[in-house]
């Protein structure tokens, strides 16, 4: 590999040609402060944070995106530069609403720390002209504030260039630049998909998720109600960043016991329901092979995914797995299942899933997820919201028990826990598809070739005759270049994950907001799935059809995968959307 | 068998003051008297004395008039081309010869300029192919084409030492040369028709007067770095230049002189039109690629420079249509001829539109080096109404503003950049006694902050800060700390903004500051206007011994602000009036009422 | 698509047609143009200069032009060549004398001198 060498603030690194002044400075222990940039998604220079001296040169060089050079001298911290990017802070301060002290981001925000790390003294220095946006609060899943916005458009990349949707952009220019949808419609009205990877890259409070911890509360301290709660894998893998612990830390043990201390009546794991949706999905799948069903199947799992589908790819709604999320699954049973088992009303059930998804809050509203008017789910907590439930309620993170999971719903196994990472739900699937086929154990159950973070990852398999080819992708941008490819003939495929967050719900935008200054050097996605991939390892049961649990309901209630109560229970409907539907009519 | 032909400009401007009407009614009126076999009606590009017009040139004998109405063409029609007479009443009084003078080259706004980049403007008909050619058109790309390397064309324009009449002033050669020397499959040149500066209109008369002119540099262009597609990128406010582009491209098609194949030489080379909505900050150049790319159009750090990575990501090159016109004649002429006019640095010539405080408005060229004071008193005819010159605004809104002290310095790049202007593209707007400089910086700011982008943090809200600051001087409110955090604010976007004019945007802010304190001061210190123009720092004043009561005033005052005093004047017979500062709007219009001279500004 | 060989032709064609644009040098041929000189038939004269300047292919150099009333209406149609200092004023013209004294005059150099003023007075 060719490599330059360069001095920055006098330290002399080496670094891999091709490197950036931040990314080299990153290597030297030096960190230049950036408020816009987020690599490989937008590297626009916009926000003039990472401006540095270089050596014989009249201007200053915008670091995150001024290439490295063999025999550079970069100087980035200088007088000069300190002043220059305090007085960009001032003007941003002074066009942003400083409600620091009720901001759901105050402590984690971006703009606040780079303000105490350079000392702003008199937020008002540059007082003016500050303009107050109506707040849109119209998704299900979100509320907008763009008086707290400071234009880095890290969620217009998150938006556009992960996504492939680009439902927000700046809307006029000058100081009256704002982030909107087009003609200004509420973010309802547009295709949004809900998936909250603008949340997760947000770096002030002028995005976040619609707060659902007091009615859970409530819910809980109220007598007559049963309270029952499903917490999906992926939160496992980032809830402990919200006590401050290293990215990549496993936390489902504290996690059931925190549960369990706020009082929720029982504590469940939607790992569970991963595994009854691998029945369901698996004999769904070898279903349309054996009988000339659609093809190929495409999974159902990702509530972005699924309305992205429906309002992209309608053509495509025949594709799509009938299967209900494991969330909307879970509320099912629950609210059938456990209740009719424990002779408790449904009525009485309050069944919360806590989900590192925002677009699951949009998921359970929607009208199919309900049994006989019943509501599947009631709330749906994020992972940040749950960490806030946790602190409110006083609960020490650090001095917390490991825990197990309430039976028979908190029972699951490795394959339902790698639901969380992308490739996953095919893995899991393929576990149990491939059993079932041939009827003998698999000598090796993990199915390295759909891992891992490449964008499109297949693989072929001969399974009793058959040849099963898969697709596994994640991020929305991604899934457009997958389906095109099918739809264009180029790629044949037979069976195919799809995950809206890119990485998968591990990366899902209700988990902890990561800033952007690790999150540009450490690959959040990898770190966080080594936690759910290291959990299905030392599960004794890696098989859905092995779950002892899923086995009994099988026996004792569903009859067999497909069956009508199943059908009636665990599968859903789809609707084709047009796009910004509502604005054309 | 044509004996004559009149020219009619069909520029904008003359358009806008009603060549249209005249041009029909002059062929009208020629098929009344018969004359239509004998005399040609041409309309043409911008002759550049668009305050004169609408203008009209007769050949032969290269008669200029000025002002023409349709009443005056049956005149025209029986005097001049029947009879021979020149109708001297049409004929342009000049103010600096003060004698009339018939033929436009002999005017004073001619004597002093070069035409190159104008030189077929007004001269030929922009719509027609064949006078182009007549006008050595398409010489040059046969010569290029035939005869010459693309290495040999790049070196020809470093040579001529071209530099870019966009504003920046980079060497045009050296672009090409850049561009040149990266190896990919598609190569772009881009023409930059955006032309946004207040008052400037050179790139348009160019357009409209002599399209081909564009098109075939950017072909030389195409064929020297290796390029085989070209855009233009034309605002929709310049209808007129769309429409002859449009003509233009297709005449070249239609001649093979656009196309696969060009003059059999292999080379293929096309170009097409994008219009662009008419930001300013589309004239930067990596926001202009970014919108022919269909994004918003904003500009991106650099590097990568567009000569590597510009438009679609392939290495392109931009140069302003200015700057293109200039090419063909190099090509023809040689380095040399190029090279021996203007000064050390900067050569050839440059076009600049005069406006303002000026008796000529106008488009105008010039050899580089020029003074300014040849520009105002000669080409321009001084100033109007025997005012006194204050300062001429070079640059727009990216450039500074040249007091009179300093009316001697010579117009090119170094010079201006010395005191703290820059060329820019051309606009070029002089001022007077009348003229507030606060005022004018807080012009040329709001302009600024009405066009950034809002991309970078200083442009989007830095400069909106400077311009609430001035805002505060003008209207009295400001303090002395006020102009250090002007001065503050301005170094710091010049060096944080994220493209050239959000850089360049504290310019006009920070030069009236440094040939204009004083006037800071009397805003700030003594709650005054200098100049009388910032109206908030203004009280009208009726002085009661003049007043003769008559109540003109009164009853002309939208605001109801002026009443009826019990002081009656020695010799006047009614009481005089008082204004009520606090009603009073400061709309002028008791002053311009009043037959006394009773009513003063202070 | 056009040869090069006819792009050629149109610019010689064409410079010839905008050749009365141009003046710097010229050879002036002017027609006394008032309602004397038309009565007395200078139009066809003053075309018959202009078909046969540009026929000739010097209509580069000589540019046709019109004036009013020379004041010597008695020898209309009236025409002078003003050829740098020098002034050739011929009388009485006719569009056949018009075709010689550019041929004569104007390509070769030779004053017609019959067709002269000073013929006439003699």
């Amino acid at each position: 590999m060719d490599t330059i060498t360069l001095k920055i603030d006098g330290v002399e690194v080496t670094v891999p040609k091709g490197y950036t002044v931040l990314q080299a400075a990153h290597e030297a222990a030096i960190k230049i402060p950036t408020l816009c940039y987020l690599k490989e998604i937008n590297e626009i220079g916009a926000c003039r944070m990472c401006l540095v001296e270089v050596k014989g040169s009249p201007k200053l060089a915008a670091a995150c995106v001024f290439p490295a050079a063999d025999g550079m001298e970069v100087y980035t911290n200088t007088p000069r530069i300190i002043e220059n990017r305090k007085k960009t802070l001032e003007l941003i301060l002074s066009n942003h609403r400083k409600e620091c002290l009720s901001c759901v981001r105050s402590g984690k925000c971006e703009l606040q720390q780079l303000c105490q790390e350079y000392g702003i003294e008199d937020e008002n220095y540059y007082a003016g002209a500050n303009p107050v946006f109506e707040i849109d609060d119209s998704a299900a899943h979100m509320v907008r504030d763009n008086s707290k916005c400071i234009l880095c458009r890290r969620c217009v990349a998150a938006c556009t260039v992960s996504q492939g949707i680009g439902c927000i952009g700046p809307n006029n220019r000058g100081f009256d630049t704002n982030i909107g949808s087009v003609f200004d419609l509420p973010l309802a009205e547009t295709s949004c998909i809900h998936c909250g990877q603008c949340i997760a890259v947000c770096p002030t409070g002028a995005i976040y998720e619609k707060d659902s911890v007091d009615d859970v509360f409530a819910a809980i301290h109220d007598p007559s109600k049963h309270v029952l709660v499903q917490v999906a894998p992926a939160v496992r893998a980032g809830l402990a960043e919200c006590f401050d612990k290293p990215i990549g830390t496993d936390a489902q043990g504290k996690m059931a016991a925190a549960m369990r201390r706020l009082g929720f009546d029982k504590v469940f794991d939607t790992v569970f329901s991963a595994d009854l949706t691998i029945m369901e999905e698996a004999n769904e799948f070898i279903d349309r092979v054996s009988n000339g069903g659609v093809l190929p199947m495409i999974t159902s799992c990702s509530p972005g995914w699924v309305k992205f589908c429906e309002t992209y790819y309608p053509d495509m709604i025949p594709n799509l797995s009938t299967c209900k999320s494991p969330q909307g699954m879970f509320g099912a049973v629950a609210k059938s299942y456990y209740a009719e088992k424990e002779g408790i009303d449904p009525k009485d059930i309050v069944m919360v899933s806590i989900m590192p998804c925002t677009a699951k809050k949009f998921e359970y509203g929607r009208p199919e997820m309900n049994i006989d008017g019943l509501r599947d789910n009631d709330y749906v907590l994020t992972t940040r919201e749950f960490g806030r439930m946790i602190k409110r309620a006083g609960i020490n993170w650090d001095m917390l028990p490991e825990e197990d999971f309430d039976l028979p719903l908190g029972l699951g196994t490795g394959a339902g826990v790698i639901f969380g990472a992308t490739g996953g739900v095919m893995e899991a699937a393929l576990r149990t598809a491939v059993e079932t086929l041939t009827g003998e154990e698999l000598p090796n159950v993990d199915f390295e070739d759909v891992r891992g973070l490449k964008d499109i990852r297949t693989a072929t398999y001969e399974v009793a005759g058959l040849t099963v080819r898969v697709a596994v992708t994640s991020g929305l941008a991604n899934a457009r270049k997958l389906l095109d490819m099918v739809k264009a003939g180029e790629l044949e495929v037979d069976f195919i994950e799809v995950m809206a967050c890119p990485g998968g719900c591990v990366n899902g935008g209700g988990q902890p907001q990561v800033h952007a200054d690790i999150r540009n050097f450490v690959d959040i996605r990898a770190e966080r799935a080594k936690v759910l991939y290291a959990l299905d390892k030392g599960n004794a049961i890696r098989k859905s059809h092995e779950n002892p649990a899923i086995k009994e309901i099988y026996e004792t209630f569903l009859g067999e995968p497909g069956s009508h109560l199943a059908h009636k229970l665990l599968h859903t409907t789809y609707t084709e959307r047009k796009v910004n539907g509502n604005w054309e009519k | 068998m044509i004996r004559s032909h009149v020219m009619i400009c069909g520029g904008s401007g003359c358009t806008a003051s009603g060549s249209k009407a005249l041009q029909e009614a002059m062929e009208k009126e020629l098929v009344a008297k018969d004359l239509q076999d004998e005399v040609k009606v041409v309309q043409t590009g911008c002759f550049g004395l668009c305050e004169l017009g609408p203008i009209m040139v007769v050949y032969p004998g290269d008669v200029f008039y000025s002002r023409v109405t349709v009443d005056d063409i049956p005149e025209i029609v029986e005097e001049h081309l029947l009879k021979g007479r020149i109708v001297d009443r049409l004929v342009h009084e000049d103010e600096v010869l003060k004698e009339q003078v018939t033929s436009l080259n002999d005017t004073s706004f001619y004597q002093v300029q070069k035409r190159v980049a104008l030189k077929n403007c007004g001269l030929i008909d922009p719509e027609s192919i064949d006078e182009y050619l007549a006008m050595d058109g398409y010489v040059a790309l046969q010569k290029v084409l035939q005869e010459m390397t693309p290495d040999d064309v790049i070196q020809v324009m470093l040579d001529s030492g071209l530099r870019g009449r966009g504003g920046a002033g980079f060497p045009t050669g050296l672009k090409w040369k850049f561009a040149k020397g990266y190896d990919a499959p598609q190569k772009f040149v881009c023409c930059n028709a955006d032309e946004g500066d207040p008052g400037a209109f050179m790139d348009r008369s160019i357009l409209e007067g002599d399209p081909h002119v564009v098109l075939e540099a950017m072909t030389i262009a195409g064929y020297a770095i290796g390029a085989n597609q070209g855009y233009i990128y034309v605002r929709a406010e310049y209808p007129i230049a769309v429409q002859r582009l449009k003509i233009a491209l297709d005449q070249a098609h239609e001649y093979g002189l656009l196309g696969k194949n060009i003059m059999e030489t292999g080379f293929d080379f096309d170009i097409d039109i994008r219009l662009g909505a008419g930001a300013f900050v589309c004239g930067e150049e990596t926001a202009l690629m970014t919108s022919i790319e269909g994004n918003r159009g904003e500009p991106r750090p650099r590097p990568p420079f567009p000569a590597e990575k510009g438009l679609f990501q392939s290495p392109s090159i931009l140069n302003n249509v200015e700057t293109w016109a200039n090419i063909p004649q190099i090509i023809i002429n040689g380095p040399e001829w190029f090279a021996a006019m203007g000064t050390e640095k900067s050569k050839g010539t440059k076009v600049f539109a005069l406006g303002g405080k000026i008796k000529h408005t106008g488009l105008v060229e010039i050899p580089m080096g020029t003074t300014l004071r040849t520009v105002i008193e000669e080409v321009g005819g001084g100033i109007p109404n025997g005012k006194k010159f204050k300062a001429a605004q070079t640059g727009g809104p990216s450039g500074g503003c040249i007091p009179a002290s300093h009316i001697d310095v010579q117009m090119d790049y170094e010079h201006l950049a010395e005191i703290g202007s820059i060329m820019g593209s051309g606009g070029l707007i002089v001022m007077d006694e009348d003229n507030c400089m606060v005022d004018i910086a807080k012009f040329f700011l709001k302009f600024t902050v009405d066009e950034s982008c809002g991309k970078c943090t200083p442009c989007r809200i830095g400069t909106r800060r400077m311009l609430e600051i001035l805002d505060r001087i003008t209207e009295g409110k400001g303090t002395m700390e006020d102009i250090d955090k002007l001065e503050e604010l301005a170094y710091y976007i010049k060096e944080n903004a994220l493209c050239g004019l959000g850089q360049t945007a504290p310019n006009p802010v920070l030069s009236t500051i440094r040939f204009f304190r004083d006037e800071y001061i009397a805003h700030i210190q003594d709650k005054k206007c200098p100049a009388g123009v910032c109206t908030a720092l203004l009280s009208y004043v009726i002085d009661p011994e003049k007043c003769i009561g008559c109540t003109m005033c009164q009853r002309n005052c939208p605001a109801d602000a002026i009443s009826v005093t019990d002081y009656v004047a020695e010799g006047h017979k009614k009481p005089s009036l008082a204004i009520d500062t606090d009603k009073c709007i400061k709309c002028g219009a008791c002053m311009n009422n009043c037959k006394f001279g009773a009513i003063s500004k202070q | 698509m056009k040869s090069l060989e006819e792009l050629a032709r149109i610019r010689e064609q064409t410079k010839a047609k905008i050749a009365l644009r141009e003046k710097e040098g010229a050879v002036r041929v002017v027609v006394g143009m008032a309602t004397c000189g038309i009565a007395a038939g200078a139009r066809p004269v003053l075309s018959t200069f202009v078909e046969e300047v540009n026929g000739s292919g010097i209509g580069d150099k000589v540019s046709v032009e019109q004036t009013g009333c020379i004041g010597i209406c008695q020898y209309e149609p009236v025409v002078e060549i003003f050829d740098g200092d020098e002034k050739t004023t011929y009388v009485k013209m006719t569009a056949d004398k018009a075709k010689r004294v550019v041929a004569e005059h104007l390509v070769k150099g030779n004053v017609v001198t019959e067709y002269t003023i000073g013929a006439a007075k003699v």
